[in-house]
């Protein structure tokens, strides 16, 4: 059951209370229609399975209904970080969480 | 007569209450205070099981949680039965009944203790890979049989009884394990005023110490005990939780304790109280303190009764006032287990001699016990046991541990029980449930938690520190550690004072060499639950399975509810050995939880009978039940199904009411399908983005039907939305599909266009929603409105305001059944008033209530759609035949338009939904049968699509249904045939999907 | 008709109306409960509730909202009141306001009034919801078993108010007073959760208040 720090209720809460949407950052292509069939199926099928950090999509359901982004590493669960929609991920894969990282209240309250 | 094996005096127990039980059908007597185990072996039984595989007697081994054999089945009546109780670890109580789970047909005269004894090499380890995985027919057979007989327990035939819950527990540190490092640990984050959990498997907290020889400043260590728990329970912030096994370590220090809070008090709980709890706990830190187990020695015969792990006979005789025995031999390869032997003298029992691997141990206890006169062996060993029943004699011999050999012929000494002790183990598996890999250390012969990014701090045993001082200071400074990383201020405490000792290290030994090699020695059993022996994983080894997952899998060493608790590191040591290689470079099996048995009653909690799941009412739904209405889940809803008069079946209902509906009028509960409240500038576009039809021109007051896709241009939902005021739009969802389209709406609008101006709610409960359909309907509403229902002022495809029954209503004149039909929205609270107004108006019509399934029939006549039932996410609009509901030319590439225009939505011969008549028109065809157009081809057949929706009972006069078939759009008055099971072949032709109606007149009247 | 359709959705003549938990005749289980019982529930019925929407991190919606209903706009996770009105925070951009029964429309209107020109939406719920009140020693002991919220008083002060799951479905939690609780519950799971706090609050006794 992992505890998930909602950036807009600013508190950990847990699992249950969220969805996970998947892959965060998959922008819907600007001009559809010029999108060859491979592109399409790419922005629609194709998914990243890292090991490691990766940056997921999740939805408060049950608190604010707010769709937010979560980096969270596959391997060992932990969640390094979530952000609002439209903000830029701190951790990437390759880079380690800089302590700056509690002011998203993620590892401040455990 | 009864309990000869009872000391006169000491241990936990009170003599004064005696508590009647029976095992096996024998009635016997023990004290309060007893386990189960500790009464039976005050009665002096012997054998509580047969073994799983080879049957052979089993006794009891061990005083707690990792006892393999005495796994009973517990329970005075059958809906009480509760399988794999281990008499350890239940509390006796008064009445308490309990049977042996194996030994078939039972435990003193097995059937298969013949098959075991005559010839164990019939089952060879690996035999699941082995004898039984082919060939494959054969496995059910095998199952059977080797179930009954191995005996895994039974669920009983009824309902339980009793109550189980959860609670939700959030603390700053969660306490595991409440023996000395544990209730240190507790009093340190306790008094710091941080919110703790103590919780600890056992009745009551202490651990070690309530059998323990050390004193405490100077007094018995359970009197530190009882002074420790009266102090955290004068902690407000502390919550203490005996009874209550830890039993699983998950994600982010959520961990689930599974209490039992009546299972000492009989055989069901106390009216009103909750018999087990799972408590979720999420905890910032956490300590664990679970301690260690002893591991026994391996050598031969060590299943037999009479055979024990050293410190449980002390527990025994020292807690529950119980002897196991009057002639004791106890091997060691450490000074601690010759407390046993002391307990054993001091309670004025007869030590035969003490066999001590070592060459020379010099400890304080060692000459303790040889102060007192007991005989010493050095270098030496229990070599094997001797008996059927139980043990009679024990071979003891002079060893060579590094040559692992045996140096002398030994002796056998008469005795009636046999004690071993080959060191401690770390309870590790809290600490390895998230995968933590532990580390071995060769200080301590054990495997201690390896490095995890999981918050918490591991304290005295479980870490290796087993000297009583150690591991108070231990746990006390992990509970200052745990509650200061919390965020609160402890404080420095002063700890008891206890005896120092000088100790001699521990030798390595697991398996005693044997003169004979492993396999042809008696059996040297490593996991006594899984009937894994010594011999079982050399063959293991010699058969390449070297990784320690491998030999786990191929023996089923530690498998199970056992979970290695005893045998692990001993099978470990004796796979590293048998490939010449070291503990650590062998590794641990991982640990999962949970750490003991839990009941499905626990799982369950309240979530059982009518709390399984949410279910959902309308407004209506008394009245429903009123008029007799059987019910259909719909989601989480419960709808009206069909309203059955006296002797209706559901055909007769369906064509009753189908036909009401088409003569007269029917009334429909609709108010279970999703209502989203959709307000902002904005608001319009968004409809154009997210239907597949334009919404631009929807003039207020009109209403409109559309079609959903995902990007893929695949249908998803669908739904009529009204135009209420120009920014203000009311859409209806599919009932099943409401939560899931607002979650999909704010994604877009949450993620992709945010910008734009537009406001989305849920008001699906707010309104009830009455549908009336029929050619009456409009003489029926006029009766019970102030709205000019005139076909002119009030066309089809709109919306009107006004009262309905006295209460304000929106009224939409839109139609699912084909006829005329209005939907009366009005505020919930109102709904039953104003349904009862509108029946008592309808009599005159024959007003018929109506269910779904009359609805889903008058739906498909006029071939509507519905999705989840005719579409299966793989379908675009042009499959389902609703071109016309696709606005291609709309400015904004809205979603499912590029998804539908991809090569293989747009390839010619893919599944369309069409309309099926049965060529005779009684045969009804299945849903979801195949269709082939060649029925005499040979199997396997070309199958070019499937059955969708299909009515027998109609208002049509014939059976129809509705089906996909490739290119079927272009194959009108072509035949399909669907082969069904028994043989037969049901021919139809395909034909619209519109069967009634065609033109669209009646609705438009 | 304007560009927003708002209407009274409340008859003027006294007609029968029905609330949610009405099949559950909590009347007659008045006085019916164990002496002292731990949990006492009351369904606070027939209110005015009102989901608000607009951009709470502008000021020109809070001194709207302020205008309309004399209230600040509330803070994440908490609910301000004044008298019998109330306004919770649900999301940053959506409010939950109950008003006494009958309000609903004067309110709505004062509302688009005083944050006129603004991209908000109201939306009257009031069939859809009502709130359960439970007031005792024993009721965090049953929010406990139903829900995974840390409901100690540490973490759940007075005027706080979380959207949580609750049991199998989700609900709002609201802390009014010391010993005093609400559940704002949607209509179609009253039953649900009318069972459901049965049960769990079965071992310290359930008293029904009208």
């Amino acid at each position: 059951m992992l505890h998930i720090f909602c950036p807009h209720c600013g508190e950990l809460r847990s699992e249950e209370e969220f969805h996970c949407a998947g892959q965060a950052h998959i922008a819907r292509p600007l001009d559809p229609a010029s999108c060859t069939d491979p592109e399409w199926g790419e922005y629609i099928f194709f998914r990243d399975n890292p090991r490691g950090i990766h940056h997921e999509l999740w939805d408060h359901v049950a608190g604010c209904r707010q769709y937010f982004n979560a980096t969270r590493d596959t391997v060992t669960y932990e969640i390094l970080e979530t952000y609002k929609i439209g903000e830029k991920p701190q951790v990437a894969a390759g880079k380690q969480p800089s302590m700056q990282l509690t002011k998203t209240g993620q590892e401040e309250k455990v | 007569m009864s309990q000869t094996y009872r000391l006169s005096s000491g241990g936990r127990i009170d003599r004064s209450k005696v508590l009647n039980f029976t095992f096996n059908g024998k009635t016997y007597q023990g004290y309060e205070g007893d386990s189960l185990a500790a009464a039976l072996l005050a009665n002096g039984v012997d054998i509580v099981g047969r073994s799983f595989k080879y049957s052979r007697p089993r006794g009891i081994i061990a005083a707690g949680a990792e006892e393999p054999n005495a796994i009973l089945q517990i329970g005075a009546t059958e809906a009480t039965q509760v399988p794999n109780v281990r008499a350890t670890q239940q509390a006796l109580y008064s009445g308490l009944v309990a049977t042996s789970t194996n030994g078939w047909p039972n435990v003193n005269n097995d059937v298969m203790g013949i098959i075991g004894k005559v010839g164990g090499s019939m089952m060879p380890p690996g035999f699941y890979y082995k004898t039984f995985m082919y060939p494959k027919s054969f496995w059910m057979t095998y199952e059977k049989y080797i179930r009954k007989a191995a005996g895994l327990g039974r669920a009983p035939l009824q309902n339980d009884p009793d109550t189980y819950d959860y609670m939700n527990q959030h603390c700053d540190v969660l306490v595991v394990g409440a023996g000395p490092a544990g209730l240190a640990a507790a009093l340190a984050a306790g008094r710091s005023g941080a919110r703790v959990i103590l919780a600890d498997e056992q009745e009551e907290f202490g651990g070690s110490l309530l059998d323990s020889r050390e004193t405490l400043d100077g007094k018995p260590a359970a009197d530190w005990v009882a002074s420790v728990v009266a102090e955290l329970e004068s902690l407000p912030e502390v919550t203490l939780l005996p009874r209550a096994t830890v039993n699983g370590y998950h994600d982010h220090n959520f961990l689930t304790i599974h209490e039992r809070l009546t299972d000492h008090l009989g055989d069901h709980a106390p009216l009103g109280q909750v018999r087990q709890r799972i408590h979720r706990v999420r905890a910032k830190r956490v300590v664990l303190a679970p301690g260690a187990h002893e591991r026994p020695l391996v050598y031969g015969n060590n299943d037999v009764p009479g055979n024990m792990v050293a410190g449980a006979v002390s527990t025994y005789v020292r807690r529950y006032g119980v002897a196991p025995g009057r002639k004791l031999v106890l091997s060691t390869n450490n000074d601690h287990a010759y407390r046993t032997a002391l307990d054993w003298h001091d309670a004025g029992l007869q030590v035969i001699a003490i066999a001590d691997a070592r060459h020379n141990p010099r400890g304080s206890l060692v000459e303790e016990a040889r102060a007192k006169g007991i005989r010493i062996l050095t270098s030496s060993a229990v070599l094997e046991s001797r008996g059927t029943k139980h043990v009679t004699a024990a071979r003891v011999a002079a060893i060579d541990i590094a040559a692992h050999k045996v140096s002398s012929p030994g002796e056998w000494l008469e005795c009636d029980l046999v004690a071993t002790s080959g060191g401690y183990s770390p309870v590790v598996h809290l600490a390895s449930h998230l995968g933590g890999r532990p580390v071995w250390r060769e200080d301590i012969l054990g495997f201690v938690p390896g490095d995890a990014p999981q918050k918490r701090v591991c304290v005295g045993g479980i870490n290796g520190v087993y000297p009583l001082g150690d591991a108070l200071a231990d746990g006390f400074e992990g509970g200052v550690r745990a509650a200061s990383e919390a965020g609160f201020k402890a404080t420095t405490g002063t700890l008891p004072k206890t005896v120092a000792r000088k100790e001699e290290a521990t030798v390595a030994l697991f398996q005693v060499p044997h003169d004979k090699s492993t396999n042809r020695a008696p059996k040297q059993f490593v996991d006594q639950q899984n009937d894994v022996t010594a011999a079982g994983i050399e063959l293991a080894t010699r058969e390449g399975f070297e990784s320690v997952e491998h030999v786990k899998r191929y023996t089923a060493l530690g498998f199970g509810t056992d979970q290695g608790k005893l045998g692990n590191i001993n099978g470990l040591a004796i796979a590293a050995r048998s490939m010449g290689i070291t503990i650590p470079q062998m590794g641990t099996t991982m640990f999962r939880p949970n750490y003991t048995p839990i009941t499905f009653g626990a799982v369950a909690g309240r979530h059982c009978g009518h709390l399984f799941e949410p279910v959902r009412f309308t407004a209506l739904h008394a009245w429903h039940v009123k008029k007799g209405a059987e019910f259909e889940d719909v989601g989480q809803w419960k709808r009206p199904w069909y309203f059955p008069k006296a002797g209706e079946d559901i055909h007769a209902a369906v064509a009753r009411e189908c036909k009401a509906v088409r003569d007269s009028v029917g009334l429909l509960d609709a108010s279970t399908l999703g209502k989203i409240d959709i307000q902002g500038p904005d608001a319009r576009e968004f409809l154009n983005r997210v239907y597949t039809n334009a919404w631009t021109k929807l003039d207020v007051g009109k209403a409109r039907y559309g079609l959903m896709c995902k990007e893929d241009g695949m249908v998803f939902d669908d739904g009529v939305t009204a135009c209420v005021g120009d920014n203000h739009f009311i859409m209806t969802t599919t009932t099943g599909g409401a939560a899931r389209v607002l979650q999909w709406l704010e994604l877009y609008h949450q993620t992709e266009w945010p910008d734009m101006k537009v406001f989305f709610t849920s008001v699906t409960d707010h309104w009830a929603t009455l549908t009336l359909s029929g050619p009456n309907s409009r003489k029926l509403l006029s009766e019970v409105t102030d709205i000019d229902l005139d076909k002119d002022a009030f066309p089809f495809m709109t919306w009107k305001e006004g009262l309905v029954a006295g209460v304000p209503a929106r009224v939409f004149r839109i139609s699912f059944t084909g006829e005329l039909s209005y939907e009366v929205n009005i505020q919930a609270n109102y709904g039953m008033g104003v349904l009862e107004k509108i029946v008592e108006a309808g009599k005159q019509y024959n007003l018929t209530p109506y269910g779904t399934e009359t609805m889903h029939v008058l739906r498909a006549e006029k071939g509507f759609i519905i999705v989840g039932q005719d579409t299966d996410g793989s379908m675009t609009p042009d499959d389902l035949n609703m071109s016309w509901c696709v606005g291609r030319n709309k400015p904004f590439s809205w979603i499912g338009l590029r998804g539908m225009n991809r090569e293989d939505c747009v390839r010619e011969n893919r599944k369309q939904l069409v309309g099926l008549k049965p060529v005779d028109p009684t045969k009804w065809l299945p849903e979801g049968a195949q269709l082939v157009f060649d029925p005499k081809q040979p199997i396997p057949m070309d199958m070019v699509g499937h059955v969708t929706s299909s009515y027998a009972a109609n208002s049509l006069g014939y059976s129809f249904a509705m089906g996909v078939v490739k290119g079927g759009l272009k194959r009108m008055g072509e035949r399909v045939y669907s082969p069904q099971v028994d043989g037969s072949v049901i021919e139809a032709e395909i034909v619209s999907a519109v069967f009634f109606d065609p033109k669209g007149e009646r609705q438009n009247v | 008709m304007s560009v927003i359709n708002v209407y009274q959705q409340n008859p003027s003549a006294d007609v029968k109306a029905e609330s949610p938990l009405h099949h559950a005749d909590l009347a007659s289980l008045i006085g019916k409960g164990r002496q002292n019982a731990g949990v006492t529930l009351r369904e606070k019925k027939f209110l005015g509730h009102l989901t608000l929407r607009g951009d709470g991190h502008d000021p020109a919606f809070a001194s709207g909202v302020h205008k309309a209903l004399g209230l600040e706009l509330p803070v994440a996770l908490t609910v301000v009141a004044r008298g019998d009105t109330s306004l919770q925070w649900i999301g940053p951009d959506e409010y939950l306001l109950i008003v006494p029964g009958g309000q609903e429309l004067e309110v709505e209107q004062k509302l688009r009034a005083a944050l006129e020109g603004q991209h908000i939406q109201v939306v009257n719920m009031s069939g859809g919801q009502t709130l359960l009140e439970l007031r005792g020693p024993k009721v965090r002991e049953v929010l406990m078993k139903s829900t995974s919220y840390d409901v100690h008083p540490n973490n759940f002060p007075v005027g706080k108010a979380v959207g949580t799951v609750f049991a199998k479905s989700q609900l709002v939690i609201r802390r009014t007073s010391e010993d005093t609780w609400e559940l704002v519950i949607r209509r179609s799971f009253s039953d649900y959760w009318w069972l459901w706090l049965q049960d769990a609050s079965a071992e310290y006794g359930l008293s029904i208040e009208a």
